[in-house]
């Protein structure tokens, strides 16, 4: 296991609530060094998987290997290894960001100059150094967000596990906050992180797993995904009208791959798009409908995980 | 453990900054306990006990005592005197609740002190008015010592006229010498404390529970905020961070109490007695309030129910067991009642010791004590245990 420089390794993860099957036979596994994505939309599974990664839940099924050792909620080894940044903050509003850090060092086993060290340059890199010593509660969302994540960083894990860290965070924490996750994986830290964002895990991540209603769909580089959908491009048709009728006209054309109806308009794959759209446009104002936008997309995640699921990954 | 310590230090920290230990562990238990105090005539002498005195004996010796004694504390406006017409008099006048106090001086008083014979000095009590009662009783107790003072020294000069020779064989004279006089007191039960020392014991045992509770819920808190994810993801065991927890409620517990003793010892000269025992009772005292707390934190199905269902349980049982009103001095039913709560018993112990007892009196209210929260706690701990501590 040490060997083929896997640091974690999940085999056909299962999580049952109730009647509800939120994961449902999830296997990945992320080399040292490698930035791993779960891509997926709201509900998709991603925060129960990693609570069965990080040891937080009993798991129904399967198995999680980290670096060699065996994970389970007791697993105390396994655990050292990981750094985990909760999709919810998880900070202490009435500690400081010092305080905050500090506490979460210590529970990580470092101590003494070596913790005060770690927390100075922690608070560099999160961007809150003349903030140290103010109380959480007195943060930005943002500056909240960015310590969530510091505290995850702080004992240099090999495993960073990132829980959408984006979520709710102006375009300007934001942008800090990838080029953070950039940084540590280019130093070799293994990351695993998630999110709905199709431009996060195409600009971070050097695989991602497309999941969805509890099971990955698909997996791979950016390039193997995009394959999967074939030369086709994707056009975004906003249209009003008979929209059923529309899209069965447009379907029976040739060169017309797929086609997803939704509440405003149609997304069809097809050969060519560029030579397509002339015949496309009047066969749509033929069956009856008024067209709004159009818009050719190359192929991206966003339309791999379309062609998956027939859905897109936000509304 | 070092993890288990730097949760409860961090704890520590966090209920310090929200001045909530400093709330419900000192300042309110004190404030009440002032109020209270003032409130009940402790302190401010406008509680003036009434006496029925019946002087039976007639002797030099008595008429001191009726005279001299109480004739001072009357023109100091300490206490009001009523002559009694008999002893029954005196005894019913206690009783129907007209005087605080019959003091009755028997027949051959002034004849026993003289010749060295045991006497005594009688002293009903009104069972309504337990402080007229503990007024009258140390205002007989100061006179008997000090006629047993005065007792001992003219055996001392009366024994140094043969034997000045043997000091160390006189001394053992005069201490196997009976005590002359002896106080006897009708009261049935003799577990009050005195005021002072009753309510601020009162409210101590009382707001323990509110205290200990802002460390018990802390983990409902760190479930809220989301930090008991992290504390989960952190390698260490949840065993760790529940001793953690209670270390700090327990912790907040005794500093609390600690600080209500030396306060109300400092501040209102209050007796608690023999400080082992009292720390012992206080020690159960806190364990008892952790595990009710920690029971009502289990069942409770959310923050602010535990919150809510918390404080009820502490007024219930508080008022039971008798923190706000003496319950030992009301009719027996209630005291009997009070030994349901934790408090009834807590108060009982610290009253044994505030009396003059140690530790061997208290043991059983120490156990009793400790039965409480051992029992509730044990269920609290295994509840955890079944459903995990993250949800
Ligand atoms: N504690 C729980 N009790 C019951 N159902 C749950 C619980 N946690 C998650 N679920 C369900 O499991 C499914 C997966 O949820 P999960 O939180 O893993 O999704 P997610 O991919 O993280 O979504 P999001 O992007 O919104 O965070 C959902 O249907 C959710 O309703
Ligand atoms: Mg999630």
């Amino acid at each position: 296991m040490l060997g083929n420089g896997i640091i974690l390794e999940c085999r056909d993860l299962r999580k049952t609530y109730g009647d509800r099957v939120a994961v449902n036979g999830v296997s990945f596994s992320i080399r040292r060094g490698e930035t791993y994505g779960l891509l997926g939309p709201n509900g998709a599974g991603k925060t129960t998987t990693i609570s069965m990664i990080c040891g937080l839940l009993e798991r129904d099924g399967g198995t999680v290997v980290v670096d060699g050792k065996p994970m389970s909620p007791s697993a105390v080894d396994a655990k050292a290894v990981i750094g985990y940044v909760p999709q919810d903050l998880a900070i202490y509003p009435d500690l400081s960001a010092r305080e905050n850090l500090r506490f979460f060092g210590q529970l990580y086993g470092l101590s003494g100059k070596t913790l005060s060290a770690r927390v100075d340059e922690v608070l560099e890199v999160i961007g809150l150094a003349d903030r140290a010593n103010d109380r959480a509660d007195s943060f930005s969302g943002g500056m909240k967000r960015r310590l969530n994540i510091g505290i995850g960083m702080l004992h240099s894990p090999r495993l960073l596990v990132l829980d959408e860290p984006t979520v709710g965070v102006d375009p300007q924490s934001r942008n800090a906050i990838l080029d953070t996750v950039d940084t540590l994986g280019g130093q070799g830290i293994a990351v695993l992180y998630t999110t709905q964002y199709m431009e996060e895990a195409e600009r971070l991540c050097d695989r991602v797993g497309i999941i969805d209603e509890g099971r990955l769909k698909a997996e791979g580089t950016r390039r193997e995904l995009v394959a999967l959908v074939g030369q086709r491009d994707r056009i975004a048709l906003s249209a009003q009208g008979d929209l059923e009728a529309t899209a069965r006209a447009v379907s029976a054309l040739d060169g017309v791959e797929q086609v997803n109806r939704h509440e405003g308009g149609l997304d069809l794959f097809v050969k060519d798009a560029r030579r397509m759209l002339p015949q496309l446009l009047s066969t749509v104002a033929n069956a009856g409908a008024s067209v709004s936008a159009v818009e050719v997309v190359e192929p991206n995640l966003e339309a791999v995980f379309l062609h998956l699921t027939g859905k897109a990954l936000r509304d | 453990m070092r993890a288990a310590l730097v949760i409860a230090f961090k704890d520590l920290r966090q209920r310090l900054r929200d001045r909530s230990l400093l709330i419900f562990g000192i300042l309110a238990p004190l404030g009440l306990t002032l109020i209270l105090n003032s409130v009940l005539g402790g302190t401010d002498g406008s509680f003036m006990p009434k006496l029925a005195v019946f002087d039976e004996d007639q002797s030099e010796v008595s008429r001191t005592f009726v005279e001299d004694v109480l004739g001072q504390l009357v023109t100091e406006g300490y206490v009001e005197v009523t002559p009694a017409a008999s002893a029954e008099d005196a005894e019913n006048l206690a009783e129907k609740g007209d005087v605080s106090a019959a003091v009755i001086v028997p027949a051959g008083f002034g004849q026993a002190v003289n010749s060295g014979q045991p006497a005594e000095v009688r002293v009903v009590g009104n069972p309504d008015s337990p402080i007229g009662r503990d007024i009258a009783r140390s205002i007989v107790d100061d006179y008997v010592r000090e006629v047993n003072g005065v007792r001992l020294a003219v055996a001392l000069v009366a024994g140094s006229g043969g034997e000045a020779s043997d000091p160390a064989g006189l001394a053992q004279k005069a201490v196997q010498m009976p005590s002359p006089v002896t106080l006897n007191l009708a009261e049935s039960e003799d577990r009050q404390l005195d005021t002072k020392t009753y309510v601020a014991a009162g409210m101590a045992v009382f707001f323990l529970f509110f205290t200990v509770r802002a460390g018990v819920m802390s983990l409902l808190e760190e479930r809220r905020q989301g930090t008991l994810a992290r504390l989960l993801a952190a390698p260490i065991s949840s065993t760790t961070i529940v001793v953690g927890k209670s270390l700090a409620s327990f912790g907040f517990g005794l500093l609390s109490m600690a600080a209500l003793v030396i306060a109300s010892t400092v501040l209102l000269d209050a007796h608690w007695g023999d400080p082992i025992g009292v720390a012992a009772l206080s020690i159960a005292a806190v364990i008892a309030a952790m595990g009710i707390t920690s029971l009502v934190a289990s069942v409770a199905k959310t923050e602010e129910q535990a919150v809510g269902i918390s404080s009820t349980v502490a007024v219930v049982l508080g008022t039971l067991g008798g923190s706000f009103f003496p319950v030992s001095q009301g009719p027996a039913f209630l005291a009997k009642i009070s030994l349901i709560s934790p408090h009834g018993w807590l108060l009982r112990g610290f009253g044994d010791l505030a009396g003059g007892g140690g530790v061997g009196d208290v043991v059983g209210a120490v156990l009793a004590v400790l039965a409480f929260g051992v029992v509730t706690g044990g269920i609290a701990v295994l509840m955890l245990r079944s459903r995990g501590i993250a949800r």
